[in-house]
């Protein structure tokens, strides 16, 4: 098996930043955000109303350049939810994951459809499942449930006697 | 006792069509040859939903073909089609929609609940709050076929089986694997 | 609504909608304004069902999720358990897990292809898509024990060693193949009635394809590097002599270009493997009830489709907390929008059949 160069290809790679130089970039920009090391990728906490600004300041900032958002999720820890945002730079490839607490009786956070276009379907699918009210979403409705449905399935305390048979 | 000893006629029930004693030889062959005309030209309506459609498609072409036993033609309207083959699970959201499909079909009209999910609910029987456990809530089946996904020759027995179940007269009894105890018609 | 549009339904019961997926095409005369697809026709709680299944056992299910590509799914999800618990997979199982999958790559290109052929309304290639994939699927059932849906991939491994026969079949199938794709180049490709429907339809841009977040041969199409085999290599893809395949038109027919030459990719792959496999254990040492340590975990495959990402968010049990799968097809499908205004309601049909969508893979 011929053992091949990969990075020759791919100049760009080399400009990937470590997470240093990102912690340092993303302190200038949003202060407030808690930083943790450790996991795969650097992790930032922000909190649920500064995230448009920063969204947007995370795509256009010249250093950064994150144009990919890959992966929302949003998560049920029984006190609170927490929405997860995988970011990447298709030029730079460096990652990064972004994190938000949310209120469980009351999930507001505002939509990034207008920075990352992906942002439009995966944030249906978390209002439909988790409750998750996003702001200025230009068109927050079920997607994959039914039209009627009831209740919000993915939630931990969630139950469905009629329809879930228990293991 | 024995089981065995156990069966005997079936018993009768309400609006069961008796056969006429003695003078049923005309309309004995002439269900005989309609039977036979039916169940060699069987056309399905194209419906899958997920994996087992995969394999529906591999039964269709050049390797197992069904189009030797009749099923020439796979028509995209229900208005043209005899049988249908549920080909993958079915969930809350697609319950009404098969339901209307099968109301647009022509009778004589004739289900294949093909796959585990279409069965019983499948893989996805436990801890599911979307799935239809068994496409027989819905709409009702002629012939249930076993796998995950069953193998094109299942699917061809399961035809063979619909096509024999067709030429006894079509009612909706059992048709036993090993052939001593045939629905008597 | 301006007075003139026509609003229809295609699907979900329709022939060329690859699965159950319904779209609401807004016209006007035979132009498209706008398209919305409704999904959730096949939605099988996935997610929610694999908080309940040990980590051995919610492998089964990813293959049904993307039932082309179901290898690589399950490739995707050994990997993350494997991340979780540091454990180092012998070379030989990386080798075969590396075979399987480029051999479901071309099962899944050869049906993407007998699919749009059969969508934009040439039957025959249909057929001979099918036979080639039979031949893959005699590989499959005799190795593995099922033709579609094989449950093969292990944390840890692959669930059993090759069967004696394996070598010789591969063999006999790239030997079968190489003249077949050339037949499929002569049919189709420069057909010149295929090229009228393809050319110039449904075009997207890069920066627009990496806003939609697609992946796989639809970026690709229109030039963006993404390629997971490259760019963060898993296995021993860093060892193998392949190019990734980029065309900057953008259209459908570029991501069909991708596709065909993707195939020729992979079939020199599994000839590069199939005379070098290493011997030893085809499955790593490995407890009988796994428990992953309390964190995230995020790993990625290439499957025929895109991007694979499975999440799992672990709180040290048995069984995950939360699993996230980001299917390729979710984010493919919001490009199709994009794609389709302006068009003729025809060219609706080689769009979807360019972006290779199966529908259980976006509804989970």
């Amino acid at each position: 098996m011929a053992l091949k160069d990969q990075n020759h290809n791919y100049p760009h790679l080399r400009y990937q930043m470590l997470n240093d130089e990102l912690k340092i970039v993303l302190a200038e920009i949003y202060p407030a955000g808690i930083i943790e090391e450790g996991g795969q990728w650097l992790v930032d906490n922000i909190s649920p109303g500064d995230w448009h600004p920063f969204a947007l300041r995370l795509r256009q900032t010249e250093q950064l350049s994150f144009d990919y958002l890959f992966c929302i999720s949003c998560v049920d820890w029984k006190t609170h939810l927490s929405m997860v945002y995988h970011l990447s730079s298709t030029r730079d490839r460096h990652t990064l994951v972004i994190k938000s607490k949310l209120d469980r009786n009351n999930p507001v956070i505002d939509s990034v459809t207008d920075i990352w276009k992906t942002a439009d379907f995966h944030e249906r699918e978390a209002f439909e499942m988790f409750g998750v009210n996003f702001l200025n979403h230009p068109d927050l409705r079920k997607l994959i449930l039914p039209d009627d449905w009831i209740g919000y399935p993915m939630r931990k305390d969630y139950e469905d006697p009629v329809n879930m048979i228990k293991l | 006792m024995d089981v065995m000893q156990n069966k005997g006629e079936p018993k009768p029930f309400p609006g069961q069509v008796h056969q006429t004693p003695g003078g049923g030889f005309l309309t004995g062959t002439l269900d005989e040859v309609i039977g036979w005309a039916r169940s060699n030209s069987l056309w399905p309506l194209v419906f899958g939903t997920s994996c087992c459609a995969i394999e529906m498609m591999s039964t269709a072409s050049a390797k197992y073909d069904w189009s030797r036993f009749g099923f020439e033609v796979a028509r995209a309207t229900p208005r043209q089609a005899d049988v249908i083959i549920i080909a993958g699970t079915i969930v809350n959201k697609m319950a009404p929609v098969l339901k209307r499909l099968f109301d647009q079909m022509a009778d004589p009209k004739y289900v294949i609940a093909m796959g585990a999910c279409a069965t019983s609910g499948g893989p996805f029987f436990y801890n599911t709050y979307s799935v239809v456990k068994g496409a027989d809530h819905v709409i009702p089946v002629d012939v249930y076929v076993a796998g995950c996904p069953p193998r094109p020759e299942a699917l061809l027995h399961a035809l063979i089986t619909l096509q024999e179940k067709i030429r006894m007269g079509g009612k909706r009894e059992r048709i036993e694997i090993d052939g001593t105890q045939r629905s008597k018609s | 609504m301006p007075a003139g549009d026509l609003v229809i339904n295609l699907g979900p019961q329709h022939p060329s909608t690859h699965g159950v997926l319904h779209l609401v095409v807004t016209l006007n005369g035979e132009t498209i304004r706008k398209v919305e697809p409704h999904l959730g026709y096949i939605h099988r709680s996935i997610e929610k069902m694999c908080e309940s299944l040990s980590y051995r056992q919610f492998i089964y299910v990813t293959s049904r999720m993307d039932y082309l590509s179901s290898h690589i799914n399950n490739h995707g999800c050994a990997l993350c358990v494997e991340k979780g618990l540091q454990i180092e997979v012998p070379a030989r199982a990386r080798v075969i897990r590396v075979l399987m999958d480029e051999l479901t790559r071309i099962a899944s290109h050869v049906l993407w292809w007998g699919a749009l052929a059969m969508d934009v309304g040439a039957i025959t290639p249909f057929f001979h898509a099918f036979r080639e994939r039979e031949a893959i699927n005699d590989i499959m059932e005799e190795n593995c024990g099922a033709r579609l849906t094989m449950n093969y991939m292990v944390p840890g491994g692959v669930m059993t060693d090759l069967h004696p026969n394996f070598h010789r079949r591969v063999h006999d199938f790239i030997r079968l193949f190489k003249s077949k794709i050339d037949e499929y180049d002569e049919l189709v490709t420069d057909n010149v009635i295929f090229k009228a429907r393809c050319q110039g339809i449904g075009y997207i841009s890069a920066e627009d394809a990496i806003s939609f977040g697609c992946s796989g041969p639809i970026a690709r199409g229109s030039g963006v590097i993404c390629d997971i085999r490259k760019l963060y290599p898993y296995e021993i893809y860093e060892k193998l002599n392949f190019e990734e395949i980029r065309e900057p038109a953008g259209d459908a027919y570029a991501r069909y270009l991708v596709r065909m030459k993707e195939m020729r990719q992979s079939l020199s792959i599994i000839e590069q493997l199939i005379d070098n496999i290493p011997e030893g254990d085809f499955q790593a040492k490995t407890k009988a009830v796994l428990k992953l340590p309390k964190g995230e975990f995020y790993s990625r495959v290439e499957t025929a489709r895109g991007e694979f990402g499975v999440y799992i968010i672990s709180e040290g049990g048995t069984t995950p907390y939360r699993i996230k799968f980001r299917s390729p097809g979710y984010s493919n499908l919001n490009a199709l929008d994009h794609m389709a205004r302006g068009q003729k309601i025809g060219d609706l049909v080689s769009i979807m059949g360019s972006l290779d969508l199966v529908i259980p893979d976006i509804d989970r």
